[in-house]
């Protein structure tokens, strides 16, 4: 099977559905001439020509409202986002409009749409450029999003959201883009709303999305290596629609949870999943749930700093060894 | 009037094109009227803007859309609902939160939609419907249509920035928009002068090297011509045009407008004997011997009725069911197949919780 990275994968679902679709249409800030300010998008202007991959000016709330808009006749638009940051700038566009036409028409509406880019700090960009709004989109009724972790699931889940009926977000990671590992050829589809166990285990269940996957999957090695304990990471991949299932079934195997997230604490995607497992499986738990979070402060420029403010390895083993 | 009733755009009306677009202000008057009745009994909740005295805005360019062109606007939005074709019957029963409502109760007076008759809306944030309609155009373009998107803002809108970024978008990438800004002067409380630097409004454009015009929104003929030629520029060339048409509301803001501070009552008096849309294309259509007394009162008679009509229909008609809550959310689980990609659970509190 081929290894490409996780900037790639995204590509190649691109392309795949710009060849597949011809109403599918990239849009954003470089990400044409440019070839993407993170290479996301490179040699797709070259590939599929200007009216198909659309550089944009400056305007977030201009043409992230005029995809919207085309979206209503059947135009599906990809929109990159350099930042998910950048999405404030165009928060009535985003959260209230993209959410709620189809509502106030009774139906009558569906808005196709992709919005993408990266949703991460730990790059000492500073606070206004580090956010990782999926909490606001998961609280969002009308709005869906998703957190590939892998170059697997980021192809998988991006081929999904483009095909979807419905507005579909995706928080990319600008640190996973070098990342390398097995995707298929071949077209397939990740559905949203299901979570995969990144590793087995029996006596403690870490849930995560995002970049937080991979620190979980680091600190299972060392919690397995040098204090004997067995963690199952349990990677949400999709926050809105949840794969609750999933969620249940790895609390009822193990009795014990920790959850994992890049993002500042409160209403924070952990805040939900607690609740719902202390709802949902109270008798399953041998102790309260712990979380690890981003030090709840704006990103920090100060680059060791920032390490410490997002979560680490060993903050997780010590999160993970802490649970009763 | 006789002048502008030769431009070709309105020698080509039939006199049945001309009694229909007269019967249709006046039938947008007497609905805005009933509304009042039913918000005063407390079956209208939130806010109602009447559009009355902005009738031949809305009517002078709805009746020039082709098949190919579509409509976006604010929150004032009853009148153009009617100019396109909606019933009386589905706007009342959907200012009354009914299911027979156009949007089934779920929208109310802001959000009326039909994109049967490509009318898509109906928005409720001031400006944020310009982005909107500039995708609307875009898409027409992508998909190599001769058409246009005409979208309808307020005095009050020019100043959001998410304005200026479409008309931005609309001039760079030249898509067939008329961005229309139906200035009745006040936007709420606040006169154009306390709101906005530099007049006219649609000079704007200029900085955009964007075409522009303004006219007057109290004659058909001339809102018919303007619109027109801005919609020509749109279709032959795939241009924008900003097009300031001046009208007046005579009621407030919405009905939770006092109306008291921020103008004079004569100046409202002034519009009402002077320069009332409808009375003036009155006045032209008896002059071109169009209208008669006898059809004049039966316009003015059924209108009253069809408007008391859906009043009685939207009072009879049911409220949604709890369940529809949670429905028409998400296209994909409103329209579940086994080639659904969207798996899990998609809400987190029902009414079984």
């Amino acid at each position: 099977m081929p290894v490409i990275s996780y900037r790639e994968a995204l590509r190649h679902a691109m392309a795949e559905e710009l060849d597949r679709d011809p109403n599918v249409v990239i849009m954003g800030e470089e990400v044409a001439q440019f070839n993407g300010a993170y290479k996301v998008t490179e040699g797709l202007l070259e590939k599929y020509g200007p009216k198909r991959v659309i550089d944009t000016p400056i305007s977030e709330a201009g043409f992230v409202g005029l995809g919207i808009g085309a979206s209503m006749l059947g135009v599906r638009p990809v929109m990159e986002l350099m930042f998910w940051s950048f999405s404030y700038v165009a928060f009535d566009q985003i959260f209230n409009n993209a959410a709620s036409i189809r509502y106030m028409s009774g139906g009558l509406i569906n808005l196709p749409i992709v919005i993408r880019g990266p949703a991460n700090g730990g790059t000492a960009v500073g606070a206004t450029h580090s956010h990782s709004p999926e909490n606001f989109i998961a609280n969002t009724p009308g709005l869906k999003v998703v957190c590939p972790a892998t170059p697997y699931d980021a192809k998988g889940l991006m081929k999904a959201a483009i095909r979807d009926n419905d507005p579909v977000y995706v928080m990319e990671n600008t640190i996973l883009y070098n990342d390398k590992g097995e995707v298929p050829d071949e077209d397939y589809i990740i559905p949203l709303g299901k979570a995969d166990v990144k590793r087995e285990g029996t006596d403690l269940t870490i849930i995560a999305h995002g970049r937080a996957v991979l620190t979980a999957l680091k600190a299972a090695e060392i919690l397995q290596a040098e204090h004997d304990v067995s963690a199952e990471v349990v990677d949400l991949r999709s926050i809105r629609p949840l794969d609750v299932d999933t969620i249940l079934k790895s609390v009822a195997k193990t009795h014990r949870v920790l959850l994992v997230e890049e993002n500042k604490p409160f209403c924070g995607v952990g805040a939900q999943i607690s609740h719902l497992i202390q709802s949902e499986a109270f008798d399953e738990l041998d102790a309260p749930i712990k979380r690890v979070s981003a030090l709840d402060a704006p990103a920090i420029y100060s680059m060791p700093l920032e390490k410490l403010q997002l979560p680490d390895p060993q903050r997780v083993v010590r999160a993970a060894l802490s649970v009763g | 009037m006789a002048a502008l009733a030769k431009h070709p755009v309105n020698a080509r009306l039939t006199a049945a094109d001309k009694l229909r677009m007269y019967r249709d202000m006046v039938r947008i008057r007497r609905f805005e009227e009933r509304s009042v009745q039913v918000y005063q009994k407390g079956k209208i909740g939130g806010f109602l803007h009447l559009y009355i005295g902005q009738e031949a805005v809305a009517m002078g360019t709805v009746s020039l859309l082709g098949e190919h062109d579509h409509i976006i606007t604010a929150y004032r939005d009853h009148g153009h609902a009617l100019a396109v074709g909606m019933s009386m019957n589905e706007c009342m029963a959907e200012l009354e939160g009914k299911v027979t409502g156009c949007s089934k109760g779920k929208g109310g007076s802001m959000h009326f939609f039909a994109p049967d008759k490509r009318y898509w809306g109906g928005h409720g944030i001031v400006g944020g419907q310009i982005p909107l309609g500039t995708g609307l155009a875009f898409a027409l373009k992508f998909k190599g249509l001769k058409g246009c998107c005409l979208a309808f803002m307020g005095d009050g809108a020019v100043n959001q920035g998410a304005v200026h970024e479409a008309y931005n978008l609309a001039a760079l990438w030249n898509l067939p928009i008329v961005f229309i800004i139906e200035n009745n002067k006040y936007s709420m409380g606040t006169s154009q002068e306390r709101s906005s630097a530099g007049e006219p409004l649609a000079k704007r454009a200029e900085g955009y090297d964007m075409a522009w015009d303004m006219c007057n929104g109290n004659i058909l003929y001339e809102v018919r011509e303007k619109a027109a030629a801005a919609i020509k520029r749109a279709h032959e060339e795939s241009k924008p045009t900003l097009l300031e048409i001046f009208t007046y509301r005579y009621r407030g803001h919405s009905m939770s407008d006092p109306d008291q501070t921020y103008r004079d009552k004569q100046e409202i008096a002034d519009y009402r004997e002077n320069k009332d849309p409808i009375t003036l294309f009155q006045k032209c259509l008896q002059a071109e011997n169009v209208l008669d007394e006898a059809t004049l009162a039966k316009i003015d008679e059924e209108a009253r009725a069809e408007a008391d009509a859906s009043a009685k229909f939207a009072d009879e008609s049911p409220f949604p069911t709890p369940e529809s809550i949670l429905q028409d959310i998400y296209w994909e689980e409103d329209n579940r197949t086994p080639k659904t990609n969207s798996e899990g659970r998609m809400f987190f509190e029902g009414l079984d919780s």
